[in-house]
């Protein structure tokens, strides 16, 4: 009942000592206070996410004209031997493999260099966050453009004298692995190692330069918390600057880099957006992510709704174990 | 005083090294130019390359030359006249209307349970912030076919209000105001209190005008968000006439494939608001990102 006399910065040394007034009022205002909050995140998240798995346990049509219980077929299904499950999930899984490690790496560079005494800072932040702001599809097109055979990236490419993929970036089906096992005289490798295909590649690029300003500028913010006194220290003890950077910066980092990493897998392995701008899945479904994998089973004449939502809860557990391993490496290394 | 003479002491120190340090630094101080330079550049081409690309005819962006690459050979509005003809403005009125009922339902539903969830004590309050804040937990993926079955049943598919309900408050937006109203001190709200107002006029009159720091911010999240929503409204909006503009933009290029000029113009049309915004309130985006963390 004291909530109110004992909320900090009350501030006055004598504590109040008249019993709480709106104790009885706040019990409806409370509830008055949150009911617009209840309503729309009841209806249109939580409720959803248990509807998630009752619909998963259903053939369904967007129709809705074909709606039965099939129980546990359609996770059958998705996890059988041949389903494209595999194939999204080795696209997908590339897809972080390669942006979030890169993404992560670049911003704290960047941070690095932009945390020293520099003219124009401001107007660096301003530029390199400036892509995570704008419309993702904005940005997709652009590069949809740049990526053309005809393109920017390709006139470039020919300027400096060195051979522009063929086909194109967006239309190479080739693993951009399986090019360096031919490369290297290892012609029978096997497709889980082929690595993602260009054009997949090609928007994993687009991302990582999406992203890495963000990165940047989250980094920068953690950067300016560590005080100068103890770098100071540290070169009065004589540690090199190298040494300063991995036995400080990092580990004075590590909350910051582990949040940017696990926010950076669920993002990635939510990928869609740029995906179904720029190539629609294909060339030969090398860039078939999982969510773009729902959306055409779900909405585009596949499996329908149920499959889809399957397919979503199959997700949605492999996101949970990736922050589960993150968890327990934060754990560990405390 | 005791702290200010020992680093005087480390300064004389470490004055031997100094000299080599001087160089090194200059030499890091130079490299960190060149490369945050060579990387404004990098982030910069793209959006350059395609405003320039939306002023070209045609033919012209077929022909890339060292000269027209940023300055086309002859200037043509011509792809703009093509978006309007397209309907963009139908699109870009649907974004800020949208936008509009996005920013004003966040930042007031977002306001009022957080300050209910900061200050107020009633019967399972813990309870239901605990289960708001767990759905922050559960990727946005899971619920949209479910979603999409819910709006078909309301009829709302294919209307504003599959582009505005279910996204009138979120869990996020509660979370920063609660955080917010726990770290401003409530003595006006004790002096109010003594004169006897309610939680109403007391919210109303003094809590809601102390809080544009943080509705600010959360009116920079929602506007972001709604203006580059693009997945849900795909999966809702069938008929253009509801279409905002990143999907009118993706949806424009279906239909007209190798009209780059057009394409551009479109984008350059879709960006140029966000950007101005940004522009204006650069601080406050930067700042409410890092604070709050990275959101989609």
């Amino acid at each position: 009942m004291a909530t109110l006399a004992q909320a900090p910065g009350s501030g006055s040394a004598k504590p109040v000592k008249y019993k709480n007034p709106l104790a009885a009022e706040d019990a409806i205002a409370g509830w008055l206070f949150i009911l617009p909050a209840i309503l729309i995140i009841g209806t249109f998240i939580i409720f959803p996410i248990v509807l998630a798995f009752w619909v998963s346990l259903h053939q369904r049509d967007v129709v809705g004209s074909v709606d039965n219980w099939v129980g546990l077929a359609n996770y059958q299904d998705i996890l059988s031997d041949n389903a494209d499950f595999w194939i999204a999930f080795r696209n997908t899984a590339w897809f972080s493999l390669g942006v979030v490690p890169t993404q992560t790496a670049v911003g704290l560079f960047l941070a690095v260099l932009a945390n020293r005494k520099i003219r124009g800072k401001t107007f660096f932040r301003t530029a390199f966050y400036f892509p995570s702001i704008s419309s993702s599809v904005v940005i997709s097109m652009i590069f949809l453009w740049l990526y053309q055979n005809n393109g920017l990236i390709n006139f470039i490419i020919r300027k400096v004298g060195l051979p522009t993929p063929k086909p194109p970036w967006l239309s190479n089906p080739k693993g951009v692995l399986e090019m360096l096992w031919t490369g290297i005289g290892w012609d029978s490798a096997p497709a889980w190692i082929a690595g993602p295909s260009v054009a997949l590649l090609s928007i994993m690029m687009l991302n990582i330069w999406t992203t890495a300003g963000t990165m940047m500028v989250v980094f920068l913010a953690g950067l300016q918390d560590i005080s100068g006194d103890v770098y100071e220290a540290a070169s009065l003890d004589g540690a090199t600057r190298r040494r300063q950077f991995f036995d400080i910066t990092v580990p004075l980092l590590r909350p910051v880099i582990l949040f940017v990493v696990t926010l950076g897998f669920i993002g990635t392995f939510q990928v869609f957006d740029q995906i179904y701008v720029m190539s629609a899945g294909g060339p030969a479904k090398t860039t078939t992510t999982l969510v773009f994998l729902i959306y055409t089973e779900g909405f585009k004449f596949g499996e329908g709704l149920g499959y889809a939502s399957a397919l979503a809860v199959v997700l949605f557990a492999i996101i949970f174990v990736l922050f589960l391993i993150q968890r327990r490496l934060v754990e560990k290394k405390d | 005083m005791a702290v200010a003479t020992e680093r005087l002491q480390r300064q004389a120190a470490s004055a031997d090294t100094g000299r080599r340090a001087d160089a090194f630094d200059l030499t890091l101080q130079i490299v960190a130019y060149v490369v945050l330079v060579f990387v404004a550049i990098l982030m910069f081409v793209p959006f350059a390359f395609s405003v320039a690309t939306s002023f070209k005819t045609n033919p012209e962006t077929l022909r890339l030359t060292l000269g027209n690459m940023f300055w086309p050979e002859t200037w043509t509005t011509a792809a703009y006249t093509t978006v309007r003809e397209a309907n963009i403005g139908r699109w870009f009125l649907n974004s800020v209307i949208v936008a509009a009922i996005w920013v004003t339902a966040r930042c007031a539903f977002g306001a009022l349970a957080g300050y209910a969830f900061a200050r107020m004590r009633f019967p399972g309050r813990d309870i239901v912030f605990l289960i708001f804040l767990s759905t922050m937990m559960v990727p946005g993926i899971v619920t949209i076919v479910p979603k999409f079955i819910i709006l078909k049943d309301l009829g709302l598919l294919d209307t504003y209000g599959a582009l505005t309900i279910p996204f009138l408050t979120d869990a996020f937006g509660i979370f920063l105001m609660k955080q917010f109203f726990e770290s401003i001190p409530n003595e006006l709200e004790e002096a109010a209190r003594i004169d006897g107002a309610s939680r109403f006029r007391m919210f109303f009159q003094i809590v809601l005008p102390n809080a544009m720091p943080a509705l600010s911010a959360l009116a920079i999240f929602s506007f972001q968000g709604s203006w580059n929503a693009f997945m849900e409204p795909l999966f809702y909006i069938s008929s253009e006439d509801y279409f905002t503009l990143p999907l009118g933009l993706a949806m424009f290029r279906q239909a007209n494939y190798t009209e780059w000029p057009a394409v551009m113009a479109a984008a350059v049309i879709t960006t140029v608001p966000i950007a101005i915004f940004y522009i204006i309130f650069q601080r406050r985006f930067v700042a409410s990102q890092t604070s709050a963390g990275i959101k989609g």
